[in-house]
């Protein structure tokens, strides 16, 4: 049972910060939903819910996304529904029903790498960085392979250019945690693969990207691509799927993301 | 600690526990329609609106609702009647267990989606689990009662 012996709504991100510091049992809150499911026993619950980090918008060249918006304004925002194919608002609107996502934020969901997040593989497969109190701005990817326990992640920054996107997903039912989750994403620098639900952390597909950009993307050459993809990767077992299955589909996920963003 | 809300329009102060969820509060203060069901956020049985939002009671904590509006069902009979009328008509209300949190959640939907389509309701409903009709009555009384079109 996850419980919590004392309470503290932060009135500012240095104070939530020093308190976060102060003791390894003590915790920002997010949404709450998924960390109730543990047996986490923490000291200081800290909560940002007062610092007006639940915003969506376009400043500075980013779309920048505050840590305590929930997966409801994502997926019914209209600045993400329009940019990238709108995949990053697709990839949030499955998740088990509306009363949820009302619940669920998205810095919560990005700060505990969930490895089952239908999200954060969307934000992988942008241009993205995160903004954390203490460690600053890094790049997204950077950020999930790195050990940061004590910090707060304040905000989401999406590269603001065009991008042709694909959000692929498999589930056994509407509302259940994906098999997998392929995304594809265009830019103007290159196509970007991510996968996630491995069933770990979303990663980058970095030597199908590289091929990509070495021999470019063909109809001729895509299932190679797919290929190395698959093989590059791990991929594991758990309730949902098995490592060999997830390796098999993630194939043909690919290829039906490469050819959307073609 | 305590908290100020307004629950039902009645300004209420409730005495929780810091780390307390708002299902259990509200049941501890006589608001019996607001059922726990799973309690891992799956099944939509306790469905409350915050602010006129559908939130899950049972993953929602208590202190996050200090100086905010909750609505349950006991204050929503008119509608309530009005769209169980719909499902009597349609043979979709069977054990009843999931009736509060199901309608807490179509009361909001109709509030907040302009002619829905069958894909738009389905979608909306997917956090609410019915163990009985197999969803296919309950999806005719509902596009009845939104006024959708076959």
């Amino acid at each position: 049972m996850f419980t919590f012996s004392k309470y503290l709504l932060a009135s500012s991100l240095e104070e939530a910060y020093d308190m976060l510091v102060k003791n390894k049992n003590n915790a920002i809150l997010g949404g709450t939903a998924y960390i109730k499911m543990g047996n986490r026993r923490l000291s200081t619950a800290i909560d940002l819910s007062a610092l007006d980090l639940s915003f969506i918008k376009e400043e500075g060249g980013n779309i920048e996304i505050g840590a305590m918006t929930t997966f409801r304004d994502i997926e019914t925002s209209d600045i993400l529904k329009k940019k990238f194919n709108g995949i990053v608002a697709r990839s949030v609107e499955d998740i088990v029903g509306v009363q949820l996502r009302n619940v669920v934020t998205a810095g919560a969901t990005v700060f505990s790498k969930y490895g089952f997040s239908d999200f954060i593989p969307a934000l992988l497969a942008l241009d993205t960085s995160v903004v954390l109190f203490n460690s600053g701005e890094m790049p997204l990817d950077k950020f999930l392979e790195s050990d940061i326990k004590q910090d707060i992640l304040v905000k989401i920054l999406i590269k603001n250019k065009p991008a042709k996107g694909s959000f692929q997903t498999i589930r056994k039912s509407n509302s259940d945690y994906a098999v997998l989750n392929v995304v594809a994403a265009n830019l103007v620098d290159g196509i970007r693969i991510a996968v996630g639900a491995r069933p770990g952390k979303a990663v980058l597909a970095t030597k199908a990207m590289e091929k990509i950009k070495t021999d470019g993307l063909t109809e001729e050459n895509i299932e190679d691509i797919c290929q190395v993809a698959s093989e590059e990767l791990t991929f594991g077992d758990n309730m949902r799927a098995s490592g060999k299955y997830r390796k098999a589909v993630c194939k043909v996920m690919l290829k039906r993301a490469l050819m959307e963003v073609m | 600690m305590n908290i100020d809300v307004t629950v039902n329009g009645r300004k209420m102060n409730f005495n929780i526990e810091c780390d307390e969820y708002l299902v259990d509060t509200l049941r501890r203060y006589g608001f019996l329609s607001v059922k726990k069901g799973c309690d891992t956020g799956s099944c939509g049985l306790c469905t409350v609106w915050v602010e006129e939002k559908p939130v899950l009671s049972c993953s929602t904590l208590s202190v996050r609702v200090a100086g905010k509006k909750i609505t349950t069902i006991e204050a929503l009979q008119k509608d309530a009647l009005e769209f169980a009328e719909f499902m009597a008509g349609e043979g979709a209300e069977q054990c009843g267990f999931c009736a509060p949190g199901f309608t807490m959640t179509v009361l909001a939907m109709k509030k907040e989606l302009e002619n829905p389509t069958e894909e738009d309701i389905v979608h909306y409903l997917n956090g609410n689990l019915c163990r009985c009709t197999g969803y296919v009555s309950q999806l005719r009384a509902i596009k009845k009662y939104m006024g959708v079109e076959s």
